[in-house]
C-alpha cells in the first residue's frame, strides 16, 4: 500500500516533466538540429539561444514588463479579496448570494470578442500601453478568482475562532491580522499563487492593451515566426525563462499551502 | 455549516472588489451586446439589425457542431482532471522534503504562457522530430495527429490533462491540509477504514475547493483556444475547432463583428447556465 501511494504522483510527475525536457532540450539545440533530427540530447549544445534574450532589452523586457503587471495585479486582487471574502463567509447582506455568483460570471465571457471594448475603454482613460492597464484589466478575472478561493478556505474556519477572540479583547484588525490571516495561510497561498499564474499566462487582454513600453514576455515571443519559419531554439529558451519567475512564487508559497490547519493561538 | 450574521455594513468590505470588476465588466459586456444587435460597414457606421444575428447563429449548423465538440472535450477533461486531480492530492506527501518538489514541479505546466504550451506540444508530438510522437510510433501505433481525427483528439486531450490537471491538485491538496488533525485522529480511534477517511472526513471537507476547481475548469475549457489552435489549427477538418476557435474565426477571419458578438453572448450564456446549474448542485448536497 505505501509503494503504491509514492507511485501515482512519481508517475503524474515524470508525464509532466517529458514535455518540459522537450522544451529544455530544445532551448539548447539550434533551430536546424531541432527541424532536421531527432535527438534526445543537444549534439552542437549552444546558449546562444539564451544570450539572444539576455543581451537584447526588446527580449528581456518582456519579461519585465510581465513581472511588473503581475505583481501589481497580484497585490491588488488579494488586497480588495481578502475584507470581500471575509464578507461572504461571515455575514449575510442584501444580495451577497447574487453577487458572489456574478463575481464568477466574469470569467465566462469568452475574450475574442471583448479585446476590441477593452483597449477603447482604457485608451479613453489614457492609460494604454502602461503596466497598471494591465494589471487593472486581469483583475476582472483574478479578483473572482481571489474571492471564490478565499471564501472557501475561511468558511472552513469554524466562527468560534472570532468568537473567542473577541472575547479574549482582541479588536477586529488584531484579530483578523493575528489570527484569522496565519488561520487560512493555506488558502492565501494559493490564491497568491493562481493570481500570479493566470495574469502571466494571459496573453490576449495584456497584447491588446500594450504596444510598447508594456509589452509582455508572450507577445513578445511571436517575434520568433518569421517569413523563413518558427525561430524554434529561441521560442523554446523564451518559453523555458517564463517557468523561471512562478517556481520561485511557488517555492516561496508552499509551506503556506502544506501548513495543516491549527485550531487556536499561532 | 457557519451561522451567518446578517450585516449590511459588510456591503462596505466588498465595494473595492465590487468597483473593479465592474469598471472592467460593464463597458465591454454593454459594447458588446450593442454589436449583436447591429450591422457595420466599418467608418463607426452601424445598423439597427434587432435579434437577426442571434437567429442566425442559433440556425448555423456549424455552431451546433462547435458547441457539440466543445460539450464533449468538456466532459472529456473534467472526467479525467477532477478524479486525477483529487487522487494525487490525496497521495502526495504530506511533510518533509516531499512536498516542496511535488508543488514546484506539479506547478510548472501551469506557468508556460499558453501559446508555448501549444508550440511546445506541437513539436512534442510531432511523428518525425517530438519525443511523443517517436515513442507512440517506435510502439506500433500509427500516430499523426495531423492528419487523423482520433489522435487529434487524443493529443490535444492529453495536452489539457498535462497542463491543466495540477490546479486541481493544488486546490485539492491545500484543502486536505486544512482539516484539522484533530479530525483524523478522531477517525483513527473509531477504526475508521481509509475508504470511510475519504468519504465521510477528506471529501466534505474538500467539498468547497472541489467546487471551485471543477466550475473553474468547467468555464476555463469553453474558453479553451491558443493551445489547441497552435497545436492543431482546429484540424484535421474541423475536428477540434472548439467554440473559441470558431469564434476566432468569424470575429477576425471574416471581420463580422455582430454575428461574432451574437455568437459570444450565446456562447456566455451556455457557459453560464452550465456552472449555475454545477454550482447549484453541489451546493443543494451541502445543506442536506
Amino acid at each position: 500500500m505505501k509503494k503504491i501511494t509514492w507511485l501515482i504522483p512519481t508517475v503524474y510527475i515524470v508525464f509532466l516533466m517529458l514535455p518540459i525536457y522537450w522544451l529544455v532540450n530544445m532551448s539548447f539545440k539550434t533551430t536546424n538540429e531541432i527541424l532536421g533530427s531527432f535527438t534526445l540530447w543537444p549534439n552542437n549544445f549552444t546558449v546562444e539561444n539564451y544570450v539572444t534574450i539576455f543581451t537584447d532589452p526588446t527580449w528581456f523586457m518582456g519579461y519585465v514588463n510581465s513581472l511588473t503587471y503581475v505583481t501589481i495585479n497580484t497585490v491588488i486582487s488579494l488586497l480588495v479579496a481578502l475584507p470581500a471574502a471575509y464578507a461572504f463567509s461571515r455575514y449575510r447582506f442584501l444580495g451577497d448570494k447574487h453577487l458572489f455568483f456574478w463575481l464568477l460570471t466574469n470569467r465566462m465571457a469568452p475574450p475574442a470578442v471583448f479585446a476590441l471594448p477593452f483597449f477603447q475603454l482604457y485608451s479613453a482613460i489614457g492609460l494604454f500601453d502602461t503596466h497598471i492597464a494591465v494589471a487593472l484589466s486581469h483583475c476582472l478575472f483574478n479578483i473572482p478568482l481571489a474571492v471564490w478561493i478565499l471564501e472557501g478556505f475561511m468558511s472552513g474556519v469554524p466562527k468560534e475562532l472570532d468568537e473567542t477572540a473577541y472575547i479574549d479583547g482582541y479588536s477586529f484588525p488584531q484579530f483578523f491580522f493575528k489570527i484569522f490571516i496565519p488561520a487560512i495561510a493555506a488558502g492565501i497561498g494559493v490564491a497568491a499563487f493562481f493570481c500570479f499564474m493566470f495574469s502571466w499566462v494571459e496573453l490576449l487582454l495584456a497584447k491588446t492593451l500594450t504596444a510598447v513600453d508594456a509589452k509582455p514576455i508572450a507577445a513578445t515571443m511571436t517575434r520568433t515566426v518569421s517569413t523563413a519559419g518558427y525561430e524554434l531554439g529561441l521560442l523554446s529558451a523564451a518559453g523555458t525563462l517564463t517557468i523561471v519567475p512562478g517556481a520561485f512564487v511557488i517555492y516561496f508559497v508552499r509551506n503556506y499551502i502544506a501548513k495543516g490547519f491549527a485550531l487556536g493561538r499561532v | 455549516m457557519i451561522n451567518k450574521t446578517i450585516n449590511q455594513k459588510a456591503w462596505f468590505m466588498v465595494l473595492p472588489v465590487l468597483a473593479l470588476v465592474a469598471f472592467n465588466a460593464i463597458i465591454p459586456l454593454m459594447t458588446v451586446v450593442n454589436y449583436s444587435v447591429q450591422e457595420t460597414f466599418g467608418d463607426n457606421l452601424f445598423f439597427w439589425e434587432g435579434i437577426k444575428w442571434f437567429e442566425e447563429v442559433m440556425r448555423s449548423e456549424r455552431f451546433h457542431d462547435a458547441l457539440g465538440r466543445q460539450l464533449l472535450f468538456t466532459l472529456l477533461i473534467l472526467l479525467i482532471e477532477v478524479p486525477l486531480g483529487v487522487g494525487i492530492a490525496l497521495t502526495m506527501p504530506r511533510q518533509g522534503i516531499g512536498v516542496t518538489i511535488c508543488l514546484v514541479l506539479m506547478a510548472l505546466p501551469l506557468l508556460i504562457p499558453w501559446n508555448v504550451v501549444g508550440a511546445m506540444w506541437n513539436i512534442f508530438a510531432l511523428p518525425d522530430i517530438g519525443l511523443l510522437g517517436k515513442m507512440l510510433n517506435g510502439v506500433g501505433f500509427d500516430y499523426n495527429f495531423t492528419q487523423n481525427t482520433f489522435w487529434a483528439w487524443a493529443t490535444v486531450v492529453a495536452m489539457d490533462v498535462w497542463h491543466w490537471t495540477s490546479l486541481v491538485v493544488l486546490l485539492c491538496y491545500a484543502g486536505l491540509r486544512s482539516i484539522p488533525d484533530a479530525y483524523y485522529q478522531a477517525s483513527k480511534i473509531d477504526g475508521a477504514s481509509s475508504w470511510q477517511v475519504f468519504r465521510y472526513i477528506q471529501l466534505p471537507k474538500m467539498k468547497r475547493v472541489l467546487t471551485i476547481a471543477l466550475l473553474l475548469r468547467l468555464m476555463d475549457s469553453f474558453m479553451i483556444y491558443t493551445e489547441p489552435f497552435v497545436l492543431t489549427g482546429g484540424g484535421p477538418g474541423n475536428s477540434t475547432t472548439f467554440l473559441s476557435i470558431d469564434l476566432v474565426k468569424v470575429a477576425l477571419g471574416q471581420f463580422d463583428l455582430g454575428p461574432a458578438a451574437a455568437m459570444s453572448i450565446i456562447y456566455f450564456l451556455v457557459v453560464l447556465l452550465l456552472c449555475w446549474v454545477l454550482y447549484t448542485l453541489m451546493m443543494r448536497n451541502e445543506t442536506n
